[in-house]
């Protein structure tokens, strides 16, 4: 493992970029840093700036109008980079795969490392995620 | 000549048809205009549901707004039944209002909790979302999801709330009394909180009118606009509550006007609770076929009235479905109620229409234009930071006093 | 003035549109449907909104084989009454005047109808896209019941 991936064993910052979500994932992450579940004990933050991120959360499908930022976004992160697809729209396309105004799921134009699906996941589920990821990059 | 700055905030932002982009004007402090680009979000759900069956509906439009996720389909549900004509049994009427007053509870601390962080009061964020994980027990002990309930159905709702359920359910609203007083308490007296929202982002009467605006926002301008009151549906017919109005437009108001409304759904879900003890009975009317015609249902949603107009030609699918959301017409007011205020205040006043808020979270800077000075959402926030703690020093308040229990 | 029933909305608004009225439906207590002719829809607009004090709740585009209906929901709060306005434009030239001057609700909903569904509408104060992306093709209308999106790397596809 190189110093630039064990650096992403440790504390993560997140930095959250949401296309046409339906509000709930984004929801339920924000949850997971309030005293229930408090994920900021595990040393995880969320970031206003994609500079300073260690992993992109996606969640939503993400339309035409909304991938073109959110490749732009992903352009601008320093890599490496972990990429969550959050939500069963993020991972699949879910409900909305037959539209009109978008491409889904939003894998096919960015590379995602690992799928929370679920509708929306459960803050537990999230945390899993997490520590699943990290363990991938230990090699476990 | 002055240099202008343009503020970008967004684009991304969560609602259905409500994903703004707004473009701040800005001439030294003072913002002089706002564009408001939509269609960030735009995923095509009404198209889209020309092509689910009615029974499928209801899973389709709860997934156009998380918060809002069973008002979309009591008004869905309203429209198909005014179409077909269907008679909803009683029961169901007050499982729909309860489940109804639940989601206001849950999305009203959600934006209070997120109004504080916006103000530089964390501690508030925090505690408010503490409790609000108590409302979104409930509602998984009811429907068995913390969101997404999938609870109603065209003719009635899908599942049943248990009578052993009822204690549990009342034991939560008799807990939340304690913190309801405890953030009504903080707001109404706390000098630096008042200071940071009195006489900002007024918006008149007229205004209102003039904007077409609903829900909180209207209600805080002191328009009397409910349409739990005003054409009743659900169980709101047979219960008693009051049309919370305050008469300035101010951001406190609105504040205020969010967390009276809290008791009153709580009072509304008690009234529901102890009725459905005496009202055996089916909850669905299982209507076989919804006959042609057109359906409009209504349904007072936590932001205001959500509306879905639908055309049924007889067959199992709608030919038209019209869904208004009603940010759609509340974000719209920004225009008028940003302009001629500070940019520090402007994280609070666009806040304040409540469009589901987590999206200025991620409020980055997109594009530098040329010549113009751009500044990112974290300087977006820091600012309003900057000016509570300012004023917390010229006031020599420590800030709200929230007692650990 | 504010009405305050039912039967109140239907007698004043019988009165005062007299003539432009081409058809009314009941459909129940609570929604009555009415339909004027499309050039009446300004002078019905003023009517409703300004003097009897309506609210705006959305419209609704339509398309029907060889029309395209436009529905005005309008809600009289105080009577606990809808009424929809229906207007029936050509649908090979549908064309309307704007209600948006009068009523700033009805701006947003103007620019999605005409974006979606391509009608016109006359003297709108700020006609451009409001959903779609700017680069969308135009004569592209999604909530036409003929629309189908083209095929992929097509220059008409939003999304190639």
């Amino acid at each position: 493992m190189s110093f630039a991936t064990s650096i992403l064993t440790k504390s993560l910052n997140v930095f959250h970029c949401a296309g046409s979500p339906c509000n709930n994932c984004d929801i339920e992450l924000l949850d997971t840093l309030t005293p229930r579940y408090d994920l900021e004990r595990f040393g995880i933050t969320l970031v206003g700036s994609i500079r300073h991120a260690d992993v992109i959360m996606l969640s939503g499908v993400f339309n035409t109008k909304a991938l073109i930022r959110a490749k732009r976004v992903y352009e601008q992160a320093p890599k490496p980079i972990l990429v969550i697809a959050l939500g069963n729209c993020a991972c699949t396309g879910n409900i909305f795969i037959e539209s009109y105004n978008l491409d889904a799921p939003v894998g096919k134009h960015i590379p995602v490392d690992i799928l929370v699906p679920g509708c929306p996941p459960k803050p537990e589920a999230m945390i899993a995620a997490v520590a699943k990821l990290i363990a991938k990059l230990k090699g476990k | 000549m002055s240099k202008k700055t343009i503020i970008p905030i967004g684009p991304y932002h969560p609602l259905q048809e409500e994903p703004e982009f707004f473009k701040l004007h800005v001439d030294g402090e003072t913002v002089v205009k706002v564009d408001i680009e939509l269609g960030y979000n735009h995923r095509g759900v009404e198209k889209l549901a020309e092509s689910k069956t009615f029974e499928q509906a209801v899973y389709f439009v709860e997934r156009i707004c998380g918060i809002c996720s069973t008002s979309h389909p009591i008004a869905c549900c309203q429209a198909i039944e005014d179409a077909g004509e269907v008679k909803v049994p009683e029961r169901a009427l007050y499982i729909r209002s309860i489940i109804g007053e639940l989601e206001r509870l849950h999305s009203h601390l959600l934006w209070l909790g997120l109004a504080g962080h916006f103000l530089g009061f964390n501690t508030v964020w925090m505690w408010v979302w503490r409790y609000r994980e108590d409302v979104i027990n409930c509602l998984e002990i009811i429907t068995g999801n913390r969101n997404h309930y999938c609870m109603m159905k065209p003719g009635g709702v899908r599942r049943d709330i248990k009578g052993e359920d009822i204690p549990t359910i009342l034991g939560v609203l008799n807990g939340l009394k304690k913190p309801l007083d405890l953030f009504y308490k903080t707001v109404n007296q706390d000098p630096v909180l008042q200071a940071r929202t009195r006489n900002v982002g007024i918006l008149t009467r007229q205004n209102i009118i003039d904007y077409c605006g609903v829900g909180p926002l209207a209600r805080a301008s002191g328009v009397a606009i409910d349409v739990r009151k005003d054409h009743p549906h659900a169980a709101y017919g047979m219960v008693d509550f009051k049309v919370i109005t305050t008469t300035k437009g101010d951001v406190f108001d609105k504040v205020d006007v969010r967390i009276l409304e809290m008791f009153e759904s709580v009072s509304i879900i008690k009234q529901c609770l102890e009725a459905l003890k005496k009202t055996p009975g089916p909850i669905d009317a299982n209507p076989a076929v919804i006959k042609a015609g057109d359906g409009i249902g209504h349904y007072e949603a936590p932001r205001g009235e959500v509306i879905h107009y639908i055309r049924s030609d007889g067959s199992n699918r709608p030919a038209r479905h019209k869904i208004r959301a009603p940010s759609y017409v509340n974000v719209a007011t920004n225009r008028t109620a940003v302009v001629g205020q500070s940019i520090a205040d402007a994280t609070i006043i666009l806040g304040a229409v409540d469009p589901c808020y987590c999206c200025t979270e991620r409020m980055a800077a997109i594009r530098v234009d040329n010549g113009e000075k751009t500044l990112t959402a974290d300087d977006l926030i820091k600012l309003s930071w900057d000016k509570t703690s300012r004023l917390r020093k010229e006031l020599g308040a420590a800030g709200p006093v929230l007692p650990l229990d | 003035m504010v009405l305050t029933s039912r039967n109140e909305v239907l007698q004043n608004l019988r009165e005062r549109l007299g003539n432009k009225i081409v058809s009314v439906f009941e459909k129940n207590e609570r929604r009555i449907y009415i339909e004027v002719a499309p050039q009446d829809i300004v002078e019905t607009t003023k009517v409703i909104f300004r003097d009897y004090e309506a609210r705006l709740q959305t419209a609704s585009g339509v398309d029907t084989p060889d029309k395209i209906d436009i529905y005005y929901h309008w809600a009289f709060d105080r009577a606990n009454c809808l009424v929809t306005i229906i207007v029936k434009l050509d649908r090979q030239k549908p064309v309307i005047d704007s209600i948006a001057p009068l009523c700033m609700g009805a701006e947003w909903i103007e620019r999605e109808m005409w974006e979606l569904l391509g009608v016109t509408f006359n003297n709108h104060p700020d006609m451009r896209h409001l959903l779609l992306m700017d680069e969308w093709p135009e004569g592209q209308y999604p909530l036409r019941r003929d629309f189908r999106l083209p095929k992929k790397n097509s220059p008409l596809n939003p999304l190639s």
